[in-house]
């Protein structure tokens, strides 16, 4: 395997994350969400959680993060992450419980259950990884696609019209008083990426602390279900996704 | 007694009851009762404190089970033990309980009490069974059992060593290279691979074999020469047990027999209890769903009747005007008048 050019000026982390077993994954070229789970197993590392982390994680391309780091997963139901992280919670309280699901996850299949767990104020995380597609069925619209977005199932682009509008996950789950933190960042740029890692660091923080539910909504490039040219991924969050997901802490601090 | 520390459930007639006997009483006893926002919740609840190592149980009944269905497929395959409530609304739900509607190959053992004691002894019983085997089980309960109130006296039941749960997570062995990983595809770490989902499978499809073989349950009486055989489950056989007591006190050389375990079915005892009778009757409240197995079970060498029907009242709840020492005797002896040969 050749390695890509890296374009001059920019540092690409060659050395595996914390925890990472492998760099080997079956994701596509420009796929955000090695980013990540990066900053994810930084966090955990960062914290020292390793030793009480146990992850549960939906249906979607990220599901190989199950195989490639070294902390206890459960990969369950599409959709049903938050209600089986409040089983293990709530009988292994001491535990650092997380999951990690996408926006087909969350905000399609699962809207509920992550709304009901931030409700009951469930002292978990949740990590949601939003390129606004279902990259792992080829490229379908999700209730997160934004307006406008080409998909092999809203083909001259989501029409509000046709297929309403996207569900902003993070602003409806801020609204709950079980939720103590929510933020949303994004991986397409090293500031973002910066910015990101703070917020998932803070959501471990606080849940394994006992504060209550946290919420983390990371835009993730997919340029394969966005049909753009592999380079083109993270200008398009920042050109369109941020348009309608705008990144910031929105809740909490 | 059983040890249950986590329960979840969401409302539904007749199981409510036991949701909120157990909301009253898991906290006294060091556990949790969630009250879900949904069966769907509850059963992926129940699944996750299941993972981690406690023992869990969740129920409902006909629509929340199959809502439900969904997780028990996944707990089945992914080796997660938990147990469900099913207090059904009367008899109608057997081909759910037996039959599933989840994916892939996986079954799920049920036992259906007759009385309340029974159902305090299976409770003890399948709580052992979810671990041994690592598998959600279910019992098949009903109107008359969940709102039946009476003293029981229950001996804990001893039911032998069940292997270590090493394989529940904790978290504990993060880190270490050792971390642990539930999963429906058995995939494994990279730098570990596991047996993947065609190995994994098909070591979940022989455990189910096994179980088929080991656990099959079942009780009979007055069959050794019994012409007619008289086939029923749970709550409906201790009715047809007075018929045929009453017929057996006129002559009628008639016994009776019940599968305690819907799954597996007990086969082997069926063809064993009818291996003298001419005529094998099925006495369930339903359009005719376990007849299926009995049917199986007895091979086509004697006539299969139907005894029952579709019989609800208003509330759905009960199990219908059939559900009658005296409905059954009549129809019995109706048909074993006519010769039941169709």
């Amino acid at each position: 395997m050749t390695t890509p050019p890296v374009p001059a000026g920019r540092k690409v982390a060659e050395a595996l994350a914390p925890l990472q077993i492998s760099g080997e994954h079956h994701l596509c070229p420009g796929c955000g969400h090695p980013v990540a789970w990066r900053l994810m197993l930084e966090a955990i590392s960062d914290l020292d959680l390793q030793r009480r982390a146990i992850g549960v994680v939906g249906h979607g391309c990220y599901t190989n993060i199950v195989s490639l780091a070294d902390i206890d997963f459960l990969q369950c139901l599409h959709g049903r992450a938050p209600a089986v992280a409040t089983g293990i919670k709530r009988v292994r309280p001491g535990a650092a419980v997380f999951t990690i699901q996408g926006d087909g996850d969350v905000a399609s299949e699962g809207l509920a259950e992550v709304l009901h767990a931030a409700a009951r104020g469930e002292r978990i995380t949740t990590i949601m990884l939003n390129n606004g597609v279902f990259g792992d069925t080829g490229g379908q619209m999700t209730a997160a696609s934004v307006l406008g977005q080409r998909t092999k199932t809203s083909l001259d682009g989501r029409d509000p019209g046709d297929h309403g509008y996207p569900v902003p996950v993070a602003e409806l789950v801020a609204a709950l008083p079980g939720a103590v933190y929510v933020a949303r960042g994004a991986v397409n740029n090293a500031g973002s990426i910066a910015k990101t890692k703070r917020y998932i660091k803070r959501a471990f923080e606080l849940s394994a602390a006992g504060e209550g539910f946290t919420f983390v909504e990371v835009l993730t490039m997919c340029p394969t279900g966005w049909f753009l040219p592999t380079l083109e991924g993270p200008g398009y969050i920042e050109d369109t996704f941020e348009k309608t997901f705008p990144i910031g802490a929105l809740k909490g601090s | 007694m059983a040890g249950c520390r986590f329960f979840a459930g969401y409302p539904m007639l007749p199981f409510t009851e036991l949701l909120e006997a157990m909301a009253r009483r898991m906290p006294s006893a060091g556990g949790v009762c969630m009250n879900a926002e949904s069966e769907i919740e509850a059963v992926n609840m129940a699944l996750g404190a299941g993972a981690a190592g406690a023992r869990s149980a969740t129920g409902s009944c006909g629509q929340g089970i199959a809502l439900m269905q969904e997780a028990i497929a996944e707990a089945a395959l992914n080796e997660v033990p938990f147990v469900v409530f099913n207090m059904a609304r009367g008899q109608q739900d057997y081909f759910q309980a037996t039959r599933g509607g989840g994916w892939g190959d996986y079954r799920t053992l049920c036992l259906a009490p007759k009385d309340v004691a029974e159902a305090v002894e299976h409770t003890q019983l399948l709580f052992h069974l979810a671990d041994l085997y690592r598998a959600p089980v279910t019992m098949y309960g009903d109107y008359l059992i969940s709102h039946t109130y009476m003293s029981v006296d229950v001996e804990p039941l001893s039911l032998g060593a069940l292997p270590p749960k090493d394989w529940a997570l904790d978290g504990s062995l993060g880190g270490t290279g050792r971390s642990r990983q539930i999963w429906t595809w058995a995939m494994g770490k990279a730098d570990n691979p596991g047996p993947g989902p065609d190995l994994h499978w098909q070591h979940i499809a022989t455990k189910f074999e096994e179980m088929a073989r080991a656990e099959q349950r079942s009780e009979s009486f007055s069959c050794e020469d019994a012409d007619t055989v008289i086939v029923s489950f749970g709550t409906a056989a201790p009715f047809v047990e007075q018929v045929v007591g009453e017929l057996r006190d006129k002559g009628t050389r008639v016994g009776c027999f019940r599968p305690i375990t819907l799954w597996p079915f007990p086969e082997s005892a069926l063809a064993e209890a009818a291996r003298n009778a001419s005529r094998v009757l099925v006495f369930e409240v339903n359009a005719g769903q376990m007849i299926d197995d009995v049917r199986l079970s007895i091979g086509g060498r004697i006539p299969v009747v139907p005894v029952g029907r579709v019989s609800i009242d208003f509330s759905g709840m009960r199990q219908g005007e059939i559900l009658s020492v005296g409905w059954i005797r009549d129809r019995v002896t109706d048909l074993i008048a006519q010769g039941a040969l169709t």
